[in-house]
């Protein structure tokens, strides 16, 4: 049985019930739609933020940063995508996690591949693209992600790139290395719904937004409305969707509820997911705050190659699943 | 004298932070103030990576997010040693 049917049910009692609209309307359609998948994906946000949270309690930036100060190039870059996952991003600590982990020794290309996987790739993305698309999606989103920040970590790394990095980032700050508290597995507990608590009041309304905006256009839009201009068969698709998500910058969680609206009217996946990746990955913002600590030669480079990445990625979507 | 710190690069949650621990320390009367650092540089000093921090004689006792007023309150209390 579908673990989620108790919620199909209040879903329905509450739109057919409670407010009286018939299953065979539109607005009832919409609405009984946009309570479902609220609830559903609520719970799984609340529930999956939590797990990850605990694992963050025992592996903060700062306990990240020695064990890639650690690695070589390669191994580093793996390892630097896969720690990316359970690491939260705002565009505010970009620069003191760029600054932390060079000097302390991390190579700049396994930098640059945490850099890359850790605003693309986080528990919240994964939440809403199971939750919307099934696990099978999630996977390949997060696999796909991860194969990216390795290869620009990789091609970085062997560009020899330290030259365009400002010169006062070599210079080591680090005057105390903060020697993490001991937590006891109540204060785990505790730090871990915390830290949920604020993740979800961060993203709860733009989950919401995300949801009406897809419950009114999956009630009232045509199925096929969309695949005119972006589906499979537009070759400049992807490539314009990924253009498109640079200036727009948002959370997973803003954008993947209405992505979700749009693959269903007729986008391909693969330009679906490249859009995301574009959004969540290639952001402005970003770019002008790390305009502080290099040139910005590398921070094209840097977004060509992300770009690049993407482009690729979306195509090969594209290409699987209309096979 | 203790010194208490917000440590930011004045994105939202940072200036939360800030707001959140002015009030408790009014309301705990401590009669001090709350400094906003927005200096990189300090940040990395202290060995932080995250923003935001709260500092109490420029030791990081909370990185990264803004718990609940109760948690941030009671961090202070015990790192004031009140």
């Amino acid at each position: 049985m579908d673990v989620f049917y108790p919620i199909q049910l209040l879903a329905n009692w509450l739109t057919y019930v409670v407010f009286g609209l018939r299953p065979s309307t539109l607005l009832g359609g919409a609405i009984n739609f946009f309570i479902f998948d609220t609830i559903k994906i609520f719970i799984l946000l609340l529930a999956i933020i939590f797990v990850v949270s605990v694992i963050r309690s025992y592996l903060p930036p700062e306990k990240i940063r020695f064990i890639l100060s650690h690695k070589k190039n390669y191994v580093g870059n793996i390892v630097a995508s896969v720690l990316g996952i359970v690491t939260p991003f705002c565009s505010c600590s970009a620069i003191p996690l760029f600054l932390g982990f060079v000097q302390a020794g991390v190579p700049l290309g396994v930098t640059f591949s945490f850099l890359v996987a850790s605003p693309m790739i986080n528990e919240v993305a994964l939440v809403l693209l199971a939750g919307l698309f099934g696990w099978k999606i999630a996977l390949m989103y997060v696999l796909s992600g991860m194969v990216i920040a390795i290869f620009s970590g990789i091609i970085i790394g062997h560009m020899k790139a330290e030259s365009l990095v400002e010169p006062f980032v070599y210079q080591n700050m680090i005057k105390n290395n903060i020697d993490l508290p001991k937590m006891s597995r109540r204060e785990r507990i505790e730090y871990a719904w915390d830290y949920t608590w604020d993740i979800f009041k961060k993203v709860w309304l733009y989950v919401l937004i995300g949801i009406g905006v897809g419950a009114w256009i999956h009630g009232y839009v045509p199925a096929d409305f969309l695949a005119k201009y972006a589906g499979a068969d537009k070759w400049y698709a992807v490539f314009l969707v990924v253009v498109l998500g640079i200036p727009l910058y948002s959370n997973a969680a803003g954008v993947i509820p209405l992505v979700s609206v749009l693959t269903e009217k007729g986008v391909a996946m693969g330009t679906t997911l490249a859009f995301m990746m574009s959004v969540t990955a290639l952001s402005l913002p970003e770019f002008m705050i790390l305009k502080k600590v290099m040139k910005t030669k590398l921070i094209v480079i840097f977004a060509l190659i992300i770009g690049v990445g993407i482009i690729l990625t979306g195509y090969l979507f594209n290409a699987v699943f209309n096979s | 004298m203790k010194k208490i710190e917000v440590l930011g690069l004045g994105c939202l949650t940072c200036k939360k932070l800030y707001e959140l621990t002015k009030e408790i320390v009014a309301e705990l009367d401590l009669g001090l103030e709350v400094e906003y650092v927005t200096d990189v540089q300090k940040i990395i000093e202290m060995g932080v990576m995250q923003t935001p921090v709260l500092a109490i004689d420029d030791k990081p006792v909370l990185t990264g997010f803004v718990p609940g007023k109760e948690k941030v309150e009671e961090l202070i209390k015990k790192n004031m040693e009140i």
